[in-house]
């Protein structure tokens, strides 16, 4: 079917272009500007493709997903499927199987009742392929004939290639727009189930975190979730920021006034490849490394039953994470302050720090912060590092020895393994997910629109 | 140019060299492999309005750049020769260059106020050279400082606006305050008045009349009229050589040189 979409679309455009040469000559050529025609003769033989190939293309990309609806009736209408048990999931099984050795992709089957469907499902596949391929040809010769018979002397081929060509590209776009509605829409409908069973209250402000699931009405039921955010803060807003955004924005400054460019050139490619390490390789460096050295830190200040499972140790493994971060956005901003203002400070006798204190940190300061932002909300985002080195107990405790836990660790434990998906367990994940999508939303929002304030600024 | 008479013995060449603000001798300066300017010697008095005339890129602001040592900021640039200021070559390495800078100050093509109030514009290079011991002479050292610079009528009851709210031909005359503020012997201006409406280069011109004798400046411009305005020397750079530099009346009504002639009857520029 791509195929015949593909192969008329290259047939038309040839037509296409013939036709508009063909016109071109009639109207008597090229002299006058007026009676040429509106657009280049390839126009015409593009606009005709698109007609012809087009709807044709679209079709046969959806037409699979289409056919199988109307293979799997036809299979269920047909005499043998009247054999067929009764429960859903057992039907199904059994005709998946069939079609499996219909398509040859099995070669045996577990349930000798397939071997009886695979002779109707060979025939409805068939059936609907052949309707698939007429109604393509259909769609091309309408296509063709529809747009071939547009192709006159007045018509802006030109015009119309540029709508299609945008329509296209704004499909493009739509594609990424249209999941992320679909992720919320799904987040939202799960976690109003959730807070059916659950009131929003005791989510929100309850400090006791210990899901189950039976749910007892008008009690608490451990569906607290403030220590998951606290614990989340912790890490991910505070001991990890504690050491990025000094050592991030130093870098930056180091980068953009002091390193020579040989030094930059090697020291910049690098910190960019630190934000490329898999966060997974993060987690066993904060697990298996940071993790112990940590409690005997914490042993030394002579601390009882230390946790190798520290907020300490997550934090910083991912505070190391978030530098480059930090930096390159930092970086972007110091850069982006002119040259002049920093000629200006120099020329009136001020050293480099002096410089860079006092006029180009303040005037990147915006950017500084945006980036910031941005920082924040990867790092309460983050998955991996807290889930190997964090650990599971909901406390609420500021220790940095002390194990806390985080909305993305609860959200990993609650979903893995067998789940019922009805659960106030299963679906308290839910509602974390969307508190967390919210808040880092917002973020994100605060720090691009300073960043871009601060664009504007300097431009 | 009452002054001509008294000055006329401070043309290159001759006199001693105690008696210019500053020298140059045989001043190479090169970008990487390319030579942007050529064996430049020139001498700047405390009394003159010194301007630097010539076409693009000939030289003329890098020239002005390797005087209070800016160049030093592309990593590319190399300066061969002696410039000295007060005697003392500013490129010995006993020179700091901090000290330098605020002696020797600079205002640039481009207003390029700092993002901070007006106040703290003018106050920046006091504090941190420590001119100011309290806040009381600061507030003195920031309104003479405007004043001198033309603007403090303009901007005293906004003291603690930003900078950058300014006009362009005020926040130019901030930076020119900003400049005055550290106290430098010597102001070098780069084509002041190329961002700016006529009014306003007007006023820049008036304030470069007002301070002259006080402070000894340099003032590049592309602008020849202006350069007959407001200098009492000048240099014609062309393609990195010194062409012609002497008293701005004899450049500008009986040049010696061809390509003076050429470029200040408007032959090419």
């Amino acid at each position: 079917m791509f195929l015949i979409a593909i192969l008329a679309a290259v047939v038309a455009s040839f037509l296409g272009r013939r036709k508009a040469q063909a016109i071109g000559r009639a109207s008597g050529g090229g002299g006058d500007p007026r009676s040429r025609m509106p657009a280049l003769p390839g126009h015409y033989g593009a606009f005709l493709a698109l007609c012809t190939g087009g709807p044709a293309f679209v079709m046969a990309c959806i037409w699979p997903t289409i056919s199988d609806t109307f293979v799997m009736r036809a299979v269920l209408a047909s005499p043998v499927a009247k054999t067929l048990p009764a429960a859903e999931i057992d039907r199904e099984a059994i005709i998946g199987e069939a079609r499996g050795l219909a398509d040859g992709t099995i070669e045996a089957a577990f349930n000798p009742a397939s071997y009886e469907l695979v002779k109707p499902i060979t025939a409805a596949i068939q059936h609907f392929n052949l309707i698939g391929f007429i109604l393509t040809l259909v769609l091309v010769l309408a296509g063709f004939a529809a747009g071939y018979l547009c192709i006159r002397r007045d018509f802006r081929a030109r015009d119309r290639v540029e709508t299609i060509v945008m329509v296209c590209l704004m499909a493009a776009s739509l594609v990424a727009l249209v999941t992320t509605f679909g992720i919320v829409a799904s987040l939202l409908f799960e976690t109003s189930l959730f807070f059916r069973q659950v009131p929003v209250t005791e989510f929100l402000f309850g400090t006791h975190w210990s899901p189950t699931t039976d749910i007892v009405p008008g009690q608490t039921n451990g569906f607290g979730a403030v220590p998951l955010f606290w614990g989340t803060v912790f890490i991910g807003a505070i001991i990890a920021m504690i050491i990025a955004i000094p050592i991030g924005v130093l870098t930056a400054i180091y980068l953009t006034q002091y390193a020579r460019p040989t030094v930059r050139k090697w020291l910049k490619p690098t910190l960019e490849v630190l934000a490329g390490i898999p966060t997974v390789v993060y987690g066993y460096f904060a697990a298996l490394t940071l993790g112990p050295a940590v409690r005997e830190f914490a042993l030394m200040l002579g601390m009882e039953n230390p946790t190798s499972e520290s907020a300490l140790s997550a934090g910083l493994v991912m505070g190391v994470m978030i530098i480059p971060l930090i930096s390159s956005m930092s970086d972007d901003s110091i850069a982006a302050v002119p040259a002049s203002m920093r000629d200006g400070a120099l020329a009136l006798g001020a050293t480099k720090s002096e410089t860079v204190r006092k006029v180009l940190v303040p005037a990147a300061l915006p950017g500084i912060v945006g980036g910031i932002l941005l920082a924040v909300s990867r790092a309460i985002g983050e998955t991996m590092i807290v889930v190997m080195a964090a650990g599971m107990a909901a406390n609420l405790s500021a220790n940095p020895f002390a194990s806390v836990t985080t909305v993305t660790t609860q959200i990993v434990q609650l979903l893995t393994g067998d789940q019922e998906f009805d659960s106030a367990k299963t679906l308290s994940a839910f509602a974390l997910g969307l508190v967390l999508f919210i808040v880092t939303l917002i973020l994100n929002v605060i720090a691009l629109s300073i960043v871009k304030r601060y664009r504007e600024a300097y431009e | 140019m009452v002054a001509l008479d008294m000055t006329t013995d401070t043309v290159p060449g001759d006199a001693a060299v105690a008696q210019h603000k500053m020298t140059t001798r045989n001043v190479n300066v090169y970008y990487g492999a390319k030579q942007a300017i050529k064996d430049v010697s020139i001498d700047i008095d405390m009394d003159n309005v010194t301007a630097f005339i010539g076409p693009s890129g000939c030289g003329k602001s890098t020239f002005l750049r390797t005087l209070n040592r800016m160049n030093d900021t592309v990593a590319s640039a190399r300066v061969t020769g002696e410039i000295t200021l007060d005697g003392e070559d500013i490129y010995a390495s006993s020179m700091d260059v901090v000290q330098l800078r605020a002696r020797v100050g600079m205002v640039f093509q481009k207003p390029n106020p700092f993002p901070k109030s007006i106040y703290d514009n003018i106050a920046y290079g006091p504090r941190i050279h420590g001119l100011a011991t309290s806040k009381a002479d600061l507030d003195v050292i920031v309104e003479s400082s405007l004043r001198r610079a033309g603007l403090w009528d303009e901007v005293k009851d906004r003291l603690r606006d930003s900078g950058t709210a300014l006009s362009g031909g005020q926040q130019q005359r901030l930076c020119i305050g900003r400049a005055i503020a550290v106290e430098p012997e010597v102001i070098l201006m780069d084509e002041p008045c190329s961002a700016l409406d006529p009014i306003a280069t007007a006023k820049i011109e008036e304030l470069i009349h007002a301070l002259r004798g006080r402070y000894a400046i340099v003032i590049v411009t592309h602008n020849m009229q202006q350069a007959a305005r407001v200098s009492q020397r000048t240099a014609f750079f062309h393609l990195g050589d010194l062409v012609e530099y002497g008293v701005t009346t004899d450049i500008f009504t009986n040049p010696r040189e061809e390509r003076t002639k050429d470029y200040i009857t408007g032959r090419y520029g």
